[in-house]
């Protein structure tokens, strides 16, 4: 997160078939349509994902997900259906194509690490990049060592790691196979919270750094809420939605999977400055200028911050002799009533959309309704270090 | 390396005790269990590995057919490959015409007998130790672009070392006191086809032999045992390599 990714790609072009330099360069799309029946269990999975950088399958365990990028690798053959990745064709029942997993070049990190137990460190990494075509190995094997910062545990062996160093080995390994697509199935869930959080900017940084296309697989909603570009909601076999975390984590239908308690907003913005006499970060989201506690983003940066639900309070005139540092202008959209003493209220801020929850009462006596303009206060105290992350976001 | 001289040594006293034809039938044994073993081996990792690793219909019997020459009277196996690899039999012969190969009263025969008996003892330590293996991993190897081939010569094989040494420390144990088999098929002829057992039941045989028998049954106890250890001693190492 403190220092900017090591540029791993190298000079292919010229090098590289004009074939792969183009998948290098402009990687087309991911698109997965499949069908599998497991025992009572039924896939029936579609969707399509344009965004380059990482693509969150999101959903509860046993929702299919694992599943769906099984047949992604090429380790489970779908019933019908096809998989087309980067324009080509890697499964079509119908044209009965199925590209073997070893020649797809799609990589896989498994939750359980799966690291080679006979061979060193060094040889688990080597093993996938000595396999890849001479003419594309533009992912450097350095590189990746620097990156994933596992240059001392070269020549131990893997079962003497512990669970997040076998990970970053694991991760490291896929990599240097030179993959068009990534995949990543639950590869924290094995981990506890600190090894969580100690894998997470290593993740960032494959998809910020190596500009690749990750297929991401969990049933965190914090993980993915920090993590993703788009996210594909699964559930029972299907995709339900599909988005990116601004929109999904809003959507009052999808409150299952996104958490009643984290309900929330996330806001894309930029870095526009750092106070460091009074420790704060300036954010701008679209016309807002947020005030968060300092972080080490480098002015221009793009990030995503989310907000909690609960952190945000809604007032009818302009606040004065407050604490709070961040008061939006803000206009309810939308109010929905929750069990309990509960409701939220959906606020559009200069078009960013906050999420607040607020008692019922207070809705009465504010007399809060649709097109009621509000102030809304974010506590920037509420924002840590984990809701504010480096994300590549397309502002106008 | 003073391990080493020490038990070289040893060996060498040893060896003053017996006499010439004991001695003989000593180094028999060993060569023919030996050869045996390294000729069984790949086969015996085939089959270890069809068995662990694959569905097929008939595997039941195939199964069964592995594990035959254990329930089998070893007169019964010695007598079928007699049949079989006789002169005249339907192997034999087109061995023998083709190839001037000769198994029966011949030290090959023996080691044949050995393998076609000790056979279902080294593919049970290999197959447990394929399963052993987490079928995760040959995923992983596929993923990272290892071919069939590739992956069993790269992944599987390297992991199933300890059960293959098990195994062959295990099978060559029991071969060096393999007697039905090796007496029905090859007949029991000093420094040709007389191993250790052999010597053992003709000195049982002879009047006066009881001492030879009994040094020579020593002898046999003792490398049976130490054929054991070894067999643990190798797969502990080997784990324990694994493990770093």
């Amino acid at each position: 997160m403190d220092r900017a990714p090591p540029s791993l790609r190298a000079a292919a072009g010229d090098t590289a078939s004009g074939r792969e330099s183009a998948h290098m360069t402009a990687p087309a799309d991911l698109e997965v349509s499949i069908r599998k029946r497991l025992g009572a269990f039924a896939l029936d999975a579609q969707f399509a994902t344009r965004a380059r950088g990482l693509t969150a399958l999101f959903g509860p365990s046993g929702s299919g997900k694992s599943t769906i990028v099984a047949a992604i690798a090429g380790l489970l053959r779908p019933d019908s259906g096809c998989i087309v990745a980067g324009g080509d064709t890697l499964f079509d029942a119908e044209r009965r194509v199925d590209v073997p997993a070893e020649r797809r070049r799609v990589g896989y990190v498994f939750q359980d690490a799966r690291l080679f137990p006979h061979l060193k460190v060094r040889d688990n990494l080597a093993y996938g990049l000595k396999r890849a075509p001479a003419g594309d190995r533009a992912i450097g094997f350095d590189a990746v060592v620097d990156l994933l910062g596992i240059g001392h545990l070269l020549d131990r062996r893997p079962l003497r790691l512990s669970g997040g160093e076998k990970q970053r080995v694991a991760i490291g390994r896929a990599l240097l196979a030179q993959p068009r697509l990534l995949l990543m199935d639950e590869p924290l869930a094995s981990l506890d919270a600190a090894r969580r959080l100690e894998i997470l900017p290593y993740v960032e940084r494959l998809r910020d750094g190596l500009g690749l296309r990750i297929v991401y697989v969990s049933h965190a909603v914090e993980e993915v809420l920090r993590l993703a570009s788009t996210i594909v909601v699964v559930d029972g076999g299907r995709v339900v939605a599909q988005g990116t975390p601004a929109d999904l984590s809003q959507r009052r239908d999808l409150q299952a999977f996104f958490g009643r308690f984290e309900a929330g907003s996330v806001l894309e913005g930029r870095v526009v400055g750092h106070d460091d006499r009074h420790r704060l970060t300036r954010v701008a989201v679209r016309g807002l200028g947020l005030l968060l506690p300092r972080f080490d983003l480098p002015v221009g940066t793009g990030v995503r911050v989310r907000i909690r639900a609960r952190d945000v309070i809604l007032a009818i005139a302009p606040p004065v002799g407050l604490s709070v540092q961040n008061a939006l202008e803000a206009v309810v959209t939308e109010i929905a009533n929750e069990p309990g003493p509960y409701a939220e209220v959906k606020v559009d801020a200069e078009g960013a959309v906050l999420l607040a929850r607020v008692t019922r009462d207070s809705v009465e006596r504010l007399d809060l309704a649709p097109g009621r303009r509000v102030h809304a206060l974010v506590k920037s105290v509420a924002i840590d270090g984990d809701s504010v992350t480096a994300a590549p976001i397309d502002l106008d | 390396m003073r391990r080493h001289r020490r038990a070289h040594a040893s060996t060498r006293g040893e060896l003053a005790l017996l006499t010439e034809a004991e001695l003989q039938a000593l180094w028999l044994s060993l060569a023919v269990s030996l050869r045996a073993v390294l000729f069984a081996l790949p086969l015996g990792i085939a089959c270890a590995w069809v068995l662990a690793r694959r569905r097929f219909p008939g595997k039941t019997l195939f199964d069964g057919l592995v594990h035959l020459p254990l329930v089998v009277p070893p007169v019964v196996v010695g007598y079928l490959l007699l049949i079989l690899f006789g002169i005249r039999g339907v192997l034999g012969k087109p061995l023998y015409d083709w190839f001037g190969i000769k198994l029966v009263f011949t030290s090959a025969g023996a080691s044949l007998a050995i393998a076609v008996t000790t056979f279902p003892l080294m593919v049970r330590a290999i197959r447990l130790s394929i399963e052993a293996i987490d079928t995760g991993l040959e995923d992983a190897a596929r993923t990272l672009g290892a071919g069939p081939f590739d992956r069993f010569f790269t992944i599987t094989l390297p992991l199933m070392v300890p059960g293959i040494l098990a195994g062959g420390v295990l099978a060559f144990s029991a071969g060096l006191g393999e007697f039905g088999a090796v007496i029905t098929f090859v007949s029991n002829i000093p420094g040709v086809t007389q191993t250790l057992p052999l010597a053992i039941y003709t000195a049982t045989q002879t009047p006066g032999g009881e001492a030879a028998a009994a040094r020579l049954a020593s002898l046999s106890i003792a490398l049976a045992l130490g054929g054991l250890v070894l067999s643990e001693l190798l797969a502990r190492r080997a784990r324990a390599m694994l493990a770093g």
